[in-house]
C-alpha cells in the first residue's frame, strides 16, 4: 500500500510539472503576450508606443529568455510567491486564501447535497427496477444531466430576485464569522452544482447497485433470511461504493469546471469569478497561478480516489 | 434500411435524431425563418415582453430574442459539430498511432495526455481561450483540445485489444508496412466507439460552448450564441426579464438533452453488448 502511494505521488509530480508547462506556453510562449494583449495592438484598452512598450517588457521581466522566465515563475510558486494581480498589485496569495473557502465549501456542500439526494434515488431506481418509479428516477435524471449548472444558478437568482427582491450578498462572510449570510451567499450555487451531480450520482449508484444485486453474495444473504432492507444496505450499497467513489472524484473535477461559471451567475466571490475576470482582464500572472491551483487540486483529489479504493474494497490489494 | 433498423431499436432515438435534424435545417436556414434581423437594435422596443409585438419578446437592446435563438443555433451547432471533429479526428489518429507503435511513443503520449487530462474541461478551456482571445474559431479550438485527450484514450485501449487478434498478425507476416496495418485493419475496427465517443462529446462541446460565452470569454457578442444571450442577463441584475433567461436556456438544454439521448441510442445500436 505504501509503495502504491508512493508509486502514484511520483507520477503525479511529473504531470504537475507538465501542467506548469502547458500554463507556461499557452500563457507566455504563444503569439500575442500579455502586454501586446493589453497594449494597443488589435484595440486594446492602452496605447503605447514601441519605446514604452520594451520599456514596460523589461520592469515585468518579459524580454528575457522563455527558459528563465519559466524557471523564475517554477522557483517563486514552489517559494509559495505567487506574484500580485497585474491591475489590483493584490498579492494572488492573499487572493487566494481569502476566495478559497467559499469555493471550497461551495463543492463540498454540492458534492454532500448530490449524495444525500442522488444515492437513496439511485439505490430505489435499482431495487424496484422497470417499475414506475425507475422510470420516473430514469427521467428526471436524464433531464438533469442536460440542464447546464449554471442556467440552473440564473433561474434560482432570476426567482429569488423576481419573488422577493432578494439579492445575493457580494462580500465575502465566512461560515465561522457570519453562517447566516454565508449561506445565502453559498446554498444557491449549491443547489445549482449539486443538482446537476445528484443526477449523475442517481445514475451511476442504480447501475452500479443493480450489478451488484445479481451477485453470489446477495443471494446467499437472502436465503439466509436477510431482511430486503438489510441486503440492500449492508451487502449491496456497500459493495456498490467503488464506483460511486470514482465518479465523485471525476465529477469533482466537472464541478470545479462548472463552479466558475455558476459562481459568475450568482456573483459570489470565489476562486471562479476570480478566473473569468482575470481571464477577461488578461490578468496573466493570476490566470497562471490560478489555473495551476485548479490542476494542482484536481491531481490530489484523483490520487485520493485512486488511494481509497483499497479502503472500500479489500479485494484490491497494491503490488 | 440502416435508418430504419435505428428507428425500430430505439424510437426514443429516432425522435431525437429528428429534432437534431430540425435543428439543423433551422440553423441552415436561420436567414430564411427568422423573423427580424438578429444584429438591429430597436430602442422604441427594448425588453418587451413575450408574446406582444415579438413572440419571445426583446433583450435589453430591443433584439428580437426568437430570432438570436435561430441564428444562436447556427453558432452552437457549428462551434459544437466543428470542435468535436477536429478534437476527436486528432484524438483517433492519435490513439491508433500510439497504441499500435506502443514502446516509447505510448509512453511519452500517455504522459503527455496525463497533463491535459489534469486540468477540468472547462478550465482547460478558460486558459486557452485567455491564450488566444476570444472568437469563434478560437472556441473551437479550445474545445477541441479538451475532447483530444478523451478520444485518444478511447481508441487507443480498443487498438491495444484489437493488435493482439490473429488477423492483424497476419497481416503483419504477409509482409504489410505498419501504417498499411494501421489504416486497413486497425482503424476500421475502432470506428464503432469513435462515433459513440463522438456523439458522447457533443453534449460535452455545448456545454462547455454555453459557459465559456456565457461568463463573457466564449463567441463575443453582438454575434448571438445561447451563452452569451444568457450572459447578457448578468448586466441586468435589478430586474432581469425572465423570458431572457428562459428561452435561451430552454434551447441549450433540450439540445443536450437531444444529443445524450441520441447517443445513448447509438451506443446501443452499434454495440447491443453494452446495453
Amino acid at each position: 500500500m505504501r509503495k502504491y502511494l508512493a508509486q502514484r505521488l511520483l507520477i503525479a509530480i511529473p504531470t504537475l510539472f507538465g501542467v506548469t508547462l502547458l500554463i507556461f506556453i499557452a500563457m507566455r510562449v504563444l503569439p500575442g503576450d500579455p502586454l501586446a494583449a493589453i497594449s494597443g495592438e488589435g484595440g486594446g484598452m492602452y496605447v503605447l508606443n514601441q519605446e514604452q512598450l520594451r520599456a514596460a517588457r523589461a520592469t515585468l521581466g518579459l524580454d528575457r529568455p522563455y527558459v528563465v522566465q519559466y524557471f523564475d515563475w517554477l522557483k517563486d510558486v514552489l517559494r509559495g510567491d505567487l506574484g500580485k494581480s497585474f491591475w489590483r498589485g493584490e498579492p494572488i496569495r492573499e487572493l487566494i486564501v481569502r476566495r478559497a473557502p467559499i469555493t471550497g465549501q461551495i463543492a463540498l456542500m454540492a458534492v454532500i447535497l448530490s449524495w444525500l439526494i442522488g444515492v437513496p434515488v439511485g439505490v430505489l431506481g435499482a431495487v424496484w427496477r422497470n417499475s414506475r418509479t425507475d422510470y420516473a428516477v430514469r427521467l428526471v435524471v436524464t433531464l438533469f444531466m442536460a440542464i447546464p449548472s449554471f442556467w440552473v444558478a440564473l433561474m434560482i437568482v432570476l426567482s429569488l430576485v423576481l419573488t422577493l427582491t432578494w439579492r445575493p450578498p457580494l462580500t465575502i462572510a465566512y461560515l465561522w464569522d457570519d453562517p447566516v449570510r454565508n449561506l445565502q451567499m453559498t446554498a444557491g450555487p449549491a443547489l445549482a452544482l449539486g443538482l446537476a451531480l445528484a443526477a449523475l450520482m442517481a445514475r451511476i449508484t442504480r447501475s452500479s447497485v443493480l450489478e451488484v444485486l445479481g451477485e453470489d453474495f446477495v443471494r446467499t444473504a437472502r436465503a439466509k433470511g436477510l431482511r430486503e432492507a438489510v441486503v440492500v444496505r449492508r451487502h449491496a450499497l456497500v459493495n456498490a461504493m467503488l464506483p460511486i467513489m470514482t465518479v465523485t472524484g471525476t465529477a469533482l473535477g466537472a464541478l470545479l469546471g462548472g463552479s466558475v461559471a455558476v459562481e459568475r451567475a450568482f456573483g459570489v466571490p470565489g476562486l471562479g469569478l476570480a478566473l473569468v475576470f482575470a481571464v477577461a482582464e488578461r490578468d496573466w500572472m493570476l490566470i497562471q497561478n490560478l489555473v495551476l491551483l485548479y490542476g494542482v487540486i484536481f491531481v490530489l483529489i484523483n490520487l485520493v480516489v485512486d488511494v481509497s479504493y483499497g479502503w472500500f474494497d479489500p479485494r484490491i490489494r497494491y503490488q | 434500411m440502416v435508418v430504419a433498423r435505428f428507428f425500430r431499436s430505439s424510437p426514443l432515438g429516432g425522435v431525437c435524431a429528428l429534432l437534431l435534424l430540425l435543428l439543423v435545417s433551422v440553423a441552415v436556414l436561420a436567414e430564411r425563418l427568422a423573423p427580424y434581423n438578429p444584429l438591429t437594435a430597436n430602442y422604441a422596443v427594448t425588453r418587451d415582453p413575450p408574446l406582444g409585438r415579438h413572440i419571445l419578446g426583446t433583450d435589453h437592446l430591443g433584439r428580437d430574442v426568437l430570432s438570436r435563438i435561430i441564428f444562436g443555433a447556427r453558432v452552437t451547432l457549428l462551434v459544437a459539430i466543428s470542435s468535436v471533429l477536429l478534437g476527436d479526428t486528432i484524438g483517433f489518429l492519435w490513439g491508433v498511432s500510439s497504441g499500435y507503435l506502443g514502446g516509447r511513443v505510448d509512453l511519452i503520449s500517455q504522459r503527455a495526455l496525463d497533463v491535459l487530462m489534469s486540468l477540468p474541461a472547462l478550465i482547460l478551456a478558460l486558459l486557452l481561450m485567455a491564450a488566444l482571445g476570444a472568437g469563434l474559431s478560437t472556441v473551437i479550438i479550445a474545445i477541441a483540445v479538451t475532447r483530444v485527450p478523451l478520444s485518444t484514450r478511447v481508441v487507443r485501449s480498443m487498438v491495444l485489444s484489437v493488435k493482439e487478434l490473429a488477423y492483424v498478425e497476419a497481416a503483419g507476416a504477409l509482409g504489410a508496412s505498419g501504417a498499411r496495418v494501421m489504416a486497413r485493419h486497425v482503424a476500421p475496427q475502432c470506428v464503432a466507439p469513435f462515433l459513440i465517443i463522438t456523439t458522447g462529446h457533443l453534449g460535452a462541446a455545448i456545454f462547455i460552448e454555453a459557459a465559456l460565452s456565457f461568463v463573457g470569454v466564449g463567441v463575443p457578442p453582438p454575434t448571438p450564441s445561447w451563452g452569451n444571450m444568457l450572459g447578457g442577463v448578468l448586466a441586468e441584475a435589478f430586474k432581469p426579464p425572465w423570458w431572457m433567461v428562459v428561452f435561451p436556456g430552454t434551447a441549450i438544454t433540450v439540445t443536450i438533452l437531444a444529443v445524450n439521448l441520441f447517443g445513448d441510442a447509438l451506443r446501443d445500436f452499434l454495440d447491443p453488448k453494452l446495453k
